[in-house]
């Protein structure tokens, strides 16, 4: 195969980008643990940690579309259980919020979610990422939310 | 309209002389009889200039985040005109702490419904020289003689929904009008768009969010966005100015602007009026209002000084993000 298209070939393969904003002291453990259990989830996730799903403005979710992410999950500790007592009540408000927005311009809403996991649910945060990664190959690329002004 | 506005004119005169007030935050006329001005009167002799007539749609309770800081070894009060409207974004500026209550002294002005110059002249009538209103009939004077329009027919957008002609807040009244708001349906647009289907609904904010030219007179003019440091100020960020390569590429401003006044929005509609492109700003904001109202109860910013907004707020059992791709809709 003459390398052009070899190169074709190789661009038509698309990977989805997935951005998985985790609170450090539930999901993120859920992540390790998941790790540890030698559960798998796809390599398309890139985790960044934060300190508390409330860390998480909604601007750092529309930054990560801009910049070429296919979908972006937030997770945080289950309602109760935040380390810091209330934080992911209020990310549970901002996020029906800012979801909603983003329906309301046509932006399709598959490609954000918010999970509960705790640092006991490496089963679960491994669901969630298979899930979530499906849903995002199904949606395909992110074509309406980047920002050419935002990309290097 | 045309009595209670001798009627203000001649009372802040009087306040003034007499030291009640040292400052009077008024309008006064721009470069065009229609638009009138947001204007910081400090003698008496520049009251002449003061205007209250159908084109003072401009709310004041922003300006007075810096008029109510009284410089040391001054003393006085600073009298602002408010709108029944005006008196919410207030009120939510108190609840902010960024306006010093007792040196200001609220003369609430009735109003009967602001007029926009542009719709007088969508009406047909061309070569406006001047208008004068009286009893809800605009009289417009034009080099082909005058015409009459009711004020009602040209409306500023806000006022089409007017949330009541009542002050939440006032130190003295000057109004002959208590009336409850106008009849006006403000979710119409949110709901219109909602049954939309997605595509058309980006269609529909591709197609007007691409007229916009990143002016910011829409964060500048809101009494809600008074951040000392704003975010879209920040050059490094990348969406501090305006976009040229995708006719979608200013949703972020919007979103987040819409987002950062969300639950203190008082929907007072100066972002939609004061936008040069004509971009329905109201939609984003009475999105959220809706929303919120649903999702968490009724809530109206401004209501009362003091209130705790809905986004700094919970309770235990809030609906989760999920709700919005489980409801039905498209
Ligand atoms: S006022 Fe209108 S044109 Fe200016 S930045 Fe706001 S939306 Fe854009
Ligand atoms: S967003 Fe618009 S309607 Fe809401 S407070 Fe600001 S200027 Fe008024
Ligand atoms: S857009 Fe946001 S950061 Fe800027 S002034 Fe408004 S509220 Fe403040
Ligand atoms: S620390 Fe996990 S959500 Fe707050």
């Amino acid at each position: 195969m003459p390398i052009n298209e070899a190169n074709q070939e190789i661009k038509k393969e698309w990977k989805p980008k997935i951005v998985a904003f985790c609170c450090n002291w539930c999901s993120y453990a859920g992540a390790d643990l998941a790790g540890s259990s030698r559960l798998v989830y796809p390599a398309d996730v890139k985790i960044i940690r934060v300190p508390c799903s409330c860390r998480v403005n909604p601007m750092f979710i529309l930054r990560a579309f801009e910049k070429g992410a296919d979908g972006v999950i937030l997770c945080g500790c289950h309602p109760g259980d935040c380390h810091y007592s209330t934080g992911n009540y209020y990310t549970r408000r901002r996020m029906t919020l800012l979801f909603s927005m983003l329906d309301y311009i046509g932006v399709e809403k598959g490609r954000t979610r918010v999970e509960w996991v705790s640092a006991a649910e490496g089963v679960k945060f491994s669901t969630v990422m298979n899930n979530f990664v499906s849903k995002i190959y199904e949606l395909g690329e992110n074509v309406k939310v980047g920002d050419l002004r935002c990309k290097e | 309209m045309q009595r209670v506005s001798a009627k203000v004119l001649s009372r802040v005169r009087e306040l003034m002389a007499d030291g009640t007030v040292t400052k009077v935050v008024g309008w006064k006329k721009g470069e065009f009889f229609y638009d009138c001005t947001p204007f910081v009167f400090e003698t008496v002799e520049s009251l002449d200039e003061l205007v209250y007539d159908s084109f003072c749609a401009a709310n004041l309770s922003k300006y007075m985040i810096k008029n109510s800081v009284i410089p040391e070894g001054q003393t006085g009060k600073v009298l602002v005109l408010l709108k029944p409207c005006d008196t919410y974004s207030f009120n939510q500026l108190l609840t902010e702490h960024r306006i010093v209550r007792e040196n200001v002294y609220i003369l609430g002005v009735g109003c009967e419904g602001m007029a926009d110059i542009e719709r007088v002249k969508a009406q047909g009538i061309k070569g406006i020289t001047g208008a004068s209103e009286k009893d809800g009939i605009l009289t417009v004077e034009t080099v082909y003689g005058n015409k009459e329009v009711a004020v009602k027919d040209v409306l500023v957008n806000k006022c089409e929904t007017c949330k009541g002609k009542a002050h939440v807040i006032y130190d003295e009244l000057i109004s002959e009008n208590e009336d409850e708001g106008a009849a006006g349906d403000r979710f119409e647009g949110v709901r219109a768009l909602e049954a939309m289907t997605s595509e058309e609904r980006f269609a529909f904010w591709k197609a007007e969010l691409s007229k916009c030219i990143r002016c910011n007179a829409c964060r500048n003019a809101c009494p809600a966005c008074s951040c000392r440091k704003c975010v879209f100020d920040n050059n490094a960020s990348g969406i501090a100015s305006k976009a040229n390569t995708d006719s979608f590429e200013e949703k972020m401003f919007h979103i987040i602007r819409a987002f950062h006044v969300a639950g203190r929005c008082t929907d007072c509609g100066e972002c939609t009026r004061v936008c040069p492109q004509g971009i329905p700003l109201h939609l984003f904001n009475r999105k959220y209002i809706k929303d919120i109202n649903e999702f968490y109860g009724d809530y109206s910013a401004g209501e009362t000084a003091g209130q705790r907004g809905p986004l700094i707020n919970f309770t235990k059992d809030d609906v989760e993000p999920q709700i919005v791709s489980d409801r039905e809709g498209n």
